[in-house]
């Protein structure tokens, strides 16, 4: 197992770098960021050129990704624009953890990912433990009522969600319960940011201001999970060891949690994992709606500004995340599924 | 490799009715269980209004009137004039969703062939050469799918939108993003139907028909068309139709992002671009757009659900 998992994290070192180049040179055409810098008037020429050349902007694009990669402390560059390399590079280069400074705002990259990372976890997490036990329970209830009116409404229900997308899921659901419900005058969720600000950043706050974006997040996965819970406690309750269990007179509860649903669940590990991407998809379009100052948001300011080191580093952040969880899939279902064997 | 994706249960269990009537083609039996699906029906059915209603509204009303403004008359609520009232700078809403609706369908059903085109190449390439064509590929396949598809749509978009001229096409000019648009997602989405197409290549070519036909000489261009190709069509038809759903809703979170279709072109998607301001005060702004692509998505679904069932009846399992 250890030969395994060693394989498949060194199988993700060209993977990675493949993915870091190509990124790289996307990147490169995305537009110029000293056109878009902080708010300063840069018109002159020579200013431009000098910026530049003190970005590093003006270097060939693979020596640029060489001094992202390994870092310019190696050598020298020409700061003053005399033509002679006279100034020590200061960049670590990411290899070695320095994953460069914001084009727009001048701060290491690192702290400003750090300064969402924080607030786009809470939201990922919190709708994950909603989206997994709300699916356990509508997949496990449709699965016991099968052809019941109830599973045949849940079965439709669950379709349409599937279906619909996220921006118009958000809008309805700000429009009925922001907009309406304050209207009729009943208490009202919020619908921009994660605390008002004369209320302060209190744990009540956040929770309340959470409501709509992880709803928002979660009903697609809903959907989906349950839709797919449902199918695998199906073809577990069909199986001979249910039959067993049920001669042997154990009660019903015991069969349906212990033993059907302990193997109908197996697949879920898998399937969480591997959804990383499109959660992390789902969570741009939240952020943007609900101005949730995470990650997602994070991204759109900086793409629509050109920064590449910040967006570099959201990107590649995210490229390790969703590796580390296909092959933390593969481990947790092989763990728990002993038929499983990797060589 | 986990064996989770490709465990293939082979088991046709034919229905009742199939068994008492006599032989029906091929074509008779998967109309038969089509139409079983009354969802699928009803998707159907969806579908071809919304295109009735997308290309048929083109005789009543001229672009003209879709880009024409009135800002005296802007922020109307539905009316009888406006029935879908109008918007920030007083266009006419409806005529919008009409001209919108079209272009929406066409980047959803051009990028589907692009992906269409790419994803059944590659599959095809490296299930039935295998080697190093498929270590390659496949790497590529997975470099592509670890990096989310929307944030990648949004750096490529950003990436060929510097500056495109419109285009006429038609007697019509349309803003040159919707190219971008098309071609952008249709390289971003293939990946999925690669590895279908290549599943289906790897599990087809070890039959015997291959065997044979590869004993008497056919070339591998014959094979992979003529033989391994028409066998596998129906994930891939499946596949297809779920991917233009796909687009159409791809297309509305870039245009809803800000980075999607440039105006004048309207689609559905670039219609709701900062509507989500207009909330509280304008409901008709994002209802209607809004309502049009999650019903044509949800259709679209419905047929593709349908289309399973009805083309590739032992894809079920799951």
């Amino acid at each position: 197992m250890t030969r395994y998992i060693v394989r498949r994290l060194l199988q993700a070192i060209p993977l990675l770098f493949i993915i870091s180049v190509v990124l790289f040179i996307l990147m490169q055409n995305m537009g110029d960021p000293v056109a878009t810098m902080g708010g300063r008037k840069v018109t002159r020429k020579e200013d431009r050129i000098r910026l530049e050349r003190q970005l590093g902007l003006d270097k060939p694009i693979l020596l640029q990704y060489v001094f992202w990669l390994v870092g310019n402390d190696w050598t020298k560059t020409d700061m003053d624009g005399d033509g002679v390399a006279e100034t020590p590079g200061v960049r670590k280069g990411v290899l070695r953890g320095d994953w460069g400074i914001s084009l727009v705002n001048r701060q290491p990259v690192t702290e400003v990912i750090g300064e969402r990372l924080p607030n786009t976890l809470l939201l990922m997490i919190t709708a994950e433990i909603v989206v997994i036990s709300s699916a356990l329970l509508i997949g496990i209830y449709s699965a016991l009522h099968q052809y019941s009116v109830m599973d045949n409404t849940i079965t439709t229900i669950t379709f349409i969600m599937y279906s619909m997308p996220v921006f118009f899921f958000a809008l309805l659901a700000m429009y009925i319960f922001a907009v309406n419900f304050k209207k009729w005058g009943l208490p009202y969720l919020p619908t921009v940011g994660m605390f008002e600000p004369e209320a302060g950043q209190s744990f009540g706050q956040v929770m309340w201001h959470m409501v709509l974006p992880v709803a928002t997040l979660s009903f697609g996965f809903i959907a989906g999970y349950s839709r797919y819970i449902r199918s695998t406690m199906l073809e577990a309750m069909g199986q001979d060891y249910i039959r067993t269990a049920r001669s042997k007179g154990l009660p019903r509860r015991q069969i349906v949690y212990l033993h059907a649903l302990k193997n109908a669940a197996l697949p879920i590990v898998t399937l969480v994992a591997l959804d990383l991407p499109f959660l992390l998809g789902g969570a741009i379009v939240t952020e943007r709606i609900f101005g949730w100052p995470g990650m997602g948001r994070l991204f759109l300011d900086h793409v629509s500004r050109s920064d590449t080191t910040v967006v570099m580093g959201i990107l590649m952040m995210i490229a390790v995340a969703v590796i580390l969880f296909q092959i933390l899939a593969d481990v947790t279902y092989a763990w728990l599924d002993p038929r499983i064997r990797y060589k | 490799m986990s064996s989770l994706a490709d465990s293939p249960s082979n088991v046709i269990q034919p229905h009742l009715d199939e068994l008492e009537t006599p032989p029906l083609s091929l074509g008779q039996l998967a109309w038969r269980r089509f139409r079983r699906h009354k969802m699928a029906i009803f998707g159907t059915v969806m579908i071809i209004l919304i295109f009735l209603y997308c290309f048929g509204g083109m005789l009543v009303f001229s672009e003209a009137d879709a880009n024409f403004n009135d800002t005296s008359d802007r922020l109307q609520p539905p009316s009888r004039e406006h029935p879908f009232g109008t918007d920030t700078i007083g266009r006419d809403i409806m005529i919008r969703t009409i001209y919108g609706g079209q272009i929406s369908l066409i980047i959803g059903l051009t990028a589907m062939l692009v992906e269409l085109i790419i994803g059944v190449s590659i599959g095809a390439l490296t299930g039935y050469l295998g080697g190093w064509v498929d270590s390659v590929l496949m790497r590529m396949t997975e470099a592509v799918l670890v990096i989310p598809q929307i944030f990648l749509l949004l750096v490529m978009a950003k990436y060929f939108a510097q500056s495109i001229p419109n285009i006429e096409f038609l007697g019509r000019t349309f803003s040159g993003s919707v190219l971008v648009i098309i071609v952008v997602i249709g390289i971003t989405s293939w990946p999925y139907l690669a590895r279908i197409v290549r599943s289906q290549f790897l599990s087809i070519k070890e039959n015997d028909f291959i065997l044979a036909a590869r004993a008497t000489g056919t070339s591998t261009r014959e094979i992979i068309f003529r033989h391994i190709l028409p066998n596998s069509i129906a994930p891939i038809i499946v596949s297809a139709t779920l991917s233009v759903a796909a687009a159409i809703t791809l297309e509305a979170y870039i245009s809803f992002l800000g980075l999607g279709v440039r105006p004048p072109t309207a689609t559905w998607g670039n219609m709701l671009e900062g509507a989500y301001k207009y909330v509280q005060s304008a409901w008709w702004l994002w209802f209607f757009p809004g309502a049009l692509i999650a019903l044509t998505v949800l259709s679209i679904n419905f047929l593709g659900d349908g289309l399973r069932d009805a083309l590739d009846p032992h894809s079920r399992a799951a």
